[in-house]
């Protein structure tokens, strides 16, 4: 992607150009593909994708928080929050990578 | 959800498409996101989240059967950042 980030409308043209789906079919199943994920997430259940890799949420407890700008302190209330854990096959994908190190 | 449970949710919606092709579909979704995550692009989904690249430094490990010092060497992880709408809707079913 020479001007940025991969975004869905990437995504769909894919679907387009290699299994041939429309270009309204291959944007509706890139919106429901996330829609699935996120409603699963939502319902409190992980999702595995293998080769790729597991969402998994996490319950954390309420802690000590501060305002940064007053320095009051404030508790940061109790909450969910999504993981992702990637999968065998796409860390030796990705490791390889040669780029720019930071 | 599996990947298979995914498919099977995807097909029952779009009901016009066989499952063939929704199976064909989400692998193909997936092996490209993996793609262009191993070229160092990042992907962005709005209300979803963001796929990136992080770096890890070189370190000193440990063999943990024999105990012997071994150097590792830097490397790329895959990191997801949960967007916004993501979090608040995954947040609001700790209430319910």
């Amino acid at each position: 992607m020479p001007n940025g980030a991969l975004t869905k409308a990437d995504l769909a043209e894919k679907l387009y150009e290699e299994l041939g789906l429309n270009k309204r079919e291959a944007k509706e199943l890139v919106e429901l593909f996330f829609e699935e994920i996120r409603g699963s997430l939502e319902t409190n259940e992980q999702v595995k994708l293998s080769g790729f890799g597991n969402f998994d949420l996490r319950d954390k407890s309420q802690r000590p928080g501060r305002n940064p700008k007053t320095g009051e302190e404030i508790p940061i209330s109790a909450r969910r929050v999504v993981t992702f854990r990637p999968g065998q096959k796409l860390k030796a994908r990705v490791e390889t990578y040669a780029g720019t190190k930071p | 959800m599996t990947k298979s449970e995914l498919i099977e949710y995807i097909a029952e919606k779009q009901d016009h498409l066989p499952v063939r092709d929704v199976e064909l579909a989400v692998k193909l979704l997936l092996d490209y996101m993996s793609e262009m995550l191993a070229e160092g692009e990042r992907i962005e989904i709005r209300g979803f989240g963001s796929f990136s690249l992080h770096y890890r430094a070189p370190r000193m490990g440990r063999n943990p059967k024999t105990g012997d010092a071994v150097e590792l060497e830097g490397k790329f992880v895959p990191h997801f950042k949960p967007g916004k709408e993501m979090r608040d809707r995954v947040n609001e079913s700790i209430h319910s």
